[in-house]
């Protein structure tokens, strides 16, 4: 009887922390406010051709002055027009669609690739460690736009090929990082006891060291947003990128960086975009970090 | 000197310090909450006052006060008055507070080389602290460095001048830092658990050295330890401290004589003491673990090429055997190998020789085989908040190696464990940074009694916990053995502990084996000379103990690193009688 009370006691506890974690995240109004931005943008990129007022492509007759110069903000194009005369408004929509891809799918890829190399070398030292960090050094010494230019030279380019190509650039520092801490964390008595037990290596890796990287791998990962982003607009500028018309915030802050005087909204707009978008990760980032540490518990 | 005249001394002098209703409070979210609250004492010229008290009773934090070196601005004093001489240390300003450091209070720390700068060489660092606080030139600070370091007896006090802190034992480092200490001839010395980084033997060495410094100099000095027995030795008189305040106060002798107040007699009830377990008889009964031979090394690798240019021999030679259902235990200082046989047992450290777990090598296992031996050894660490891993539920950790194993009903058993070991199922939910250090290391016995083992590795497992907390683990752990008739290798350096365990003990020297025998022989007849010097070494809780004036030993342990092809000279044990083994030398 008094068993079976126990029993449920540790179910419960169990199947209710993450609920519980999630609850803690939405009582700090800094992660909510990041969360909404970042739904806000999801919105946008998901329901773009429907929330749209035009096709990000379509050059407007009345969307430049007589001049040919762009329109700022107001009126019939609410954030104004480029050097085309398309809407702003509508390709920062559909560029969010680019920029979502290669700060969160590129991103993640770049910090699976360097978890999975960091954790490998970290705990396994010897030579799988030896050669995987040689690797590393070499990756981390090739200037990176360099290879990114031969990979997207190699490969027909379309918006997967350059998140794969920032992915394989954009690695390198985090498994840098995850296999300094790997390495000082398989020293740790806790994983010689885990040992001890006659748990597997899986086990030791995923169950016990891994937890332990999250706070890197968020704050790596929040960093590498915006950075992303931008790699992604120097890709397009130099042409080996997200091709144009095709809208991407990166592109949209290189086509009419030059024009900055004469059409700061051209650049502001957009580089508030990212901006914003890496604020907002980096904000739930921070959050999260903190409700995920058991020791941080019932702090601020 | 005996206990009495000790006292006399203490009594006749004028305050040198008095420190008069003492509040110490942190700030924090609920208000004020106080860390030392009212403690009031005076210390006289050349008088030795003990701050005795375990972890969080405020000894350390009233010391700091005294210092003015509290963390702002969390921390602070809140009530009362420091008096050294004339002036009130607590309302000077931080600028006046730095020239009585060092100059009038000074203060050693317990782990030395956190308090020495790593770059810099000992003598800069001496001669530093000297111009600090006297106008000299850098030729006399120089000489008055020198002939500091010759007063706390360094040998080649030249060569310690231009050597790092690094190049230096720990012994050797906490000498510099008396030398540092006492080189301005302050008033006041409060030395901060000087002697719990060291080994015993080291431990008496440094004791001494501060005694007849003292009576040298006639500083007075504030002792604070946990150690009773280095209480008994050192102190005049002695504060028994508990939770911010002062439990008891009174001459050595009557504090332990006579203690009045029920937290004190507890205190000293719990000291472990050699002699004071009666001798029991071990069963004889077939061996769970046999080691023979064993070796391990650890290769140093050097030149361009990253060839092995040198080994440290960590364990050379050691054999013996753990019956079922006895305690062995295996002492011996810091470095003499014996945490590193434990990890070799569990298969941590690869090792030459053979090991034997109920007839099965350790060595050359994989796969299945490796995982069914850790049913049958488990291992409990010294520092039990370093084995737990932070990010689990305890309910989790005490669970693991079952879930491991695929044993059904881990949370039941979990359960059933937690209770065994004197916690509540309620607290499984919780995390490891919210219990005690004695109630982890109980969740480490926990864990380790998961799996049912027949012989539990503990590795200084009670060496990190208060003297009351490691009285109950010690209890525990005995009443555990008699339930489950699991063997113990039980590793220790401190003598009385081990004294009140084992049922037998093997003494490590320098990576060898020097001495194995039941307890009685080894404690009640020790005859090996390393074995004499370590129970000589042990401080007596007891003032009126006459410590029999032993050998100084001015060198240091010899480096277990010898370059390849070369090695120790290695001992060999011969038989002094009914399983009273000893070394015919001293390794080296």
């Amino acid at each position: 009887m008094a068993t079976g009370v126990r029993m449920t006691d540790a179910t419960v506890v169990s199947r209710s922390r993450p609920a519980s974690a999630w609850r803690r995240l939405l009582r700090r109004k800094l992660a909510v406010f990041g969360l909404v931005l970042i739904a806000i943008v999801v919105v946008g990129a998901v329901f773009a051709p429907w929330i749209a007022p035009y096709a990000p492509e379509e050059q407007h007759f009345d969307g430049l002055t007589i001049e040919g110069a762009p329109l700022p903000p107001g009126g019939a194009y609410p954030m104004g027009t480029d050097l085309l005369g398309r809407d702003l408004f509508s390709r920062i929509l559909f560029g969010a669609r680019t920029s979502l891809i290669i700060g969160v799918v590129a991103n993640g890829l770049a910090l699976l690739i360097g978890t999975l190399v960091g954790i490998t070398a970290g705990y396994f030292q010897g030579w799988i460690g030896a050669g995987l960090m040689r690797f590393t050094d070499l990756m981390m010494a090739f200037p990176a736009l360099l290879l990114a230019i031969c990979l997207a030279a190699i490969f027909e380019p379309s918006l997967w090929i350059v998140a794969m190509v920032i992915a394989l650039v954009n690695w390198v520092q985090t498994a840098r990082v995850i296999y300094t801490e790997t390495t000082s964390l398989a020293t740790r008595d806790f994983i010689a006891a885990e040992r001890t037990m006659g748990a597997g290596t899986g086990r030791i890796l995923f169950r016990h060291i891994l937890p332990h990287l999250v706070p890197t791998i968020i704050v790596w990962g929040t960093l590498g947003i915006s950075t992303t982003v931008l790699l992604e607009a120097t890709l397009s500028f130099l042409g080996v990128g997200v091709q144009p018309p095709t809208p991407s915030w990166g592109n949209i802050i290189f086509e009419n960086q030059t024009y900055f005087q004469s059409a700061p909204w051209l650049v502001f707009i957009p580089g508030a975009a990212v901006l914003l978008l890496a604020l907002a990760f980096n904000l739930v980032g921070d959050a999260l970090r903190d409700v995920l540490d058991p020791t941080q518990r019932g702090r601020g | 000197m005996t206990a009495s005249a000790r006292s006399m001394t203490g009594a006749d002098t004028a305050p040198v310090l008095s420190v008069e209703n003492l509040t110490v409070s942190v700030r924090t979210e609920d208000g004020l909450q106080p860390l030392v609250s009212g403690l009031t004492f005076v210390v006289g010229k050349g008088e030795t006052l003990a701050i005795a008290g375990e972890s969080g009773s405020g000894k350390s934090i009233t010391s700091l006060a005294i210092m003015g070196l509290l963390p702002p601005p969390a921390v602070g004093v809140t009530g009362g008055s420091v008096r050294l001489g004339g002036t009130d240390l607590t309302t000077l300003s931080e600028a006046a507070m730095r020239r009585i450091r060092g100059d009038r209070i000074a203060m050693i720390f317990q782990e030395p080389m956190t308090s020495l700068n790593p770059v810099l060489t000992i003598g800069m660092q001496l001669a530093e602290a000297i111009r600090a606080h006297e106008p000299v030139s850098r030729g006399e600070a120089h000489k008055r460095a020198l002939a500091a370091l010759r007063q706390v007896l360094l040998s080649e006090p030249e060569r310690r001048m231009i050597q790092y802190p690094h190049e230096l034992s720990g012994g050797m480092r906490q000498r510099v830092m008396i030398a540092m200490a006492l080189a301005l001839r302050p008033e006041v010395l409060i030395a901060d658990e000087p002697t719990t980084a060291l080994d015993v033997t080291v431990q008496r060495e440094v004791l001494d050295l501060l005694r007849d410094l003292q009576r040298d100099l006639g500083t007075a000095i504030i002792l604070i330890t946990h150690d009773m027995g280095v209480v008994a030795e050192m102190a005049d008189r002695v504060i028994v401290m508990r939770a911010g305040q002062m439990v008891e106060e009174g001459g050595v002798g009557d504090i332990f004589a006579r203690p009045q107040m029920p937290y004190t007699q507890a205190l000293l009830a719990a000291v472990p003491r050699m002699g004071s377990t009666a001798a029991r008889v071990a069963p004889k009964s077939d061996p769970i673990a046999r080691l023979s031979d064993v070796q391990v090394r650890y290769d140093i690798h050097g030149g361009i090429l990253g060839r092995v240019t040198a080994r440290v021999h960590a364990v050379e030679h050691v054999s013996f055997d753990i019956h079922k259902g006895e305690t062995f235990a295996l002492v011996g200082e810091s470095g003499c190998g014996k945490s590193t046989i434990a990890k070799a047992m569990v298969g941590l450290v690869p090792h030459e020789g053979r090991i034997e777990i109920a007839g099965q090598a350790v060595q050359g296992l994989a796969g299945a085989a490796q995982k069914a031996l850790t049913r049958r050894v488990q291992i409990v660490f010294q520092d039990p908040m370093a084995a737990l891993d932070p990010r689990m539920t305890v309910g989790n950790l005490v669970a693991e190696p079952l879930v491991i194993h695929g044993i059904g009903g881990a949370k039941e058993r979990a359960a059933d464990l937690m209770a065994r070991v004197g916690l509540t199922a309620e607290q499984m939910d919780r995390y490891p940074h919210e219990f005690s250090g004695g109630q982890r290391q109980r969740i480490c016995i926990a864990r380790a009694l998961a799996l049912q083992p027949e012989l539990i590795i503990a590795d200084e497992a009670v060496s990190a916990l208060d003297v009351s907390v490691q009285a109950q683990v010690l209890v525990l752990l005995k009443a555990l053995k008699e339930e489950f008739g699991v063997a113990i290798l039980f590793i220790s350096h401190d003598m009385a502990v081990v004294d009140s365990i084992s049922d037998r003990v093997g003494v490590m020297y320098l990576g060898q084996l020097v001495e194995r025998g039941t307890r009685a022989q080894v404690f009640g007849n020790p005859l090996h000379p390393y074995t004499q010097r370590l129970i000589a070494a042990v401080p007596v809780p007891d003032p009126a103990h006459v410590r029999p004036e032993a050998r100084r030993l001015g060198g240091e342990v010899p480096s277990p690193v010898h370059p390849v092809g070369q090695g120790p000279q290695r001992v060999v044990l011969r038989d002094a009688g009914d399983g009273h083994w000893v070394a015919n030398a001293l390794p080296g």
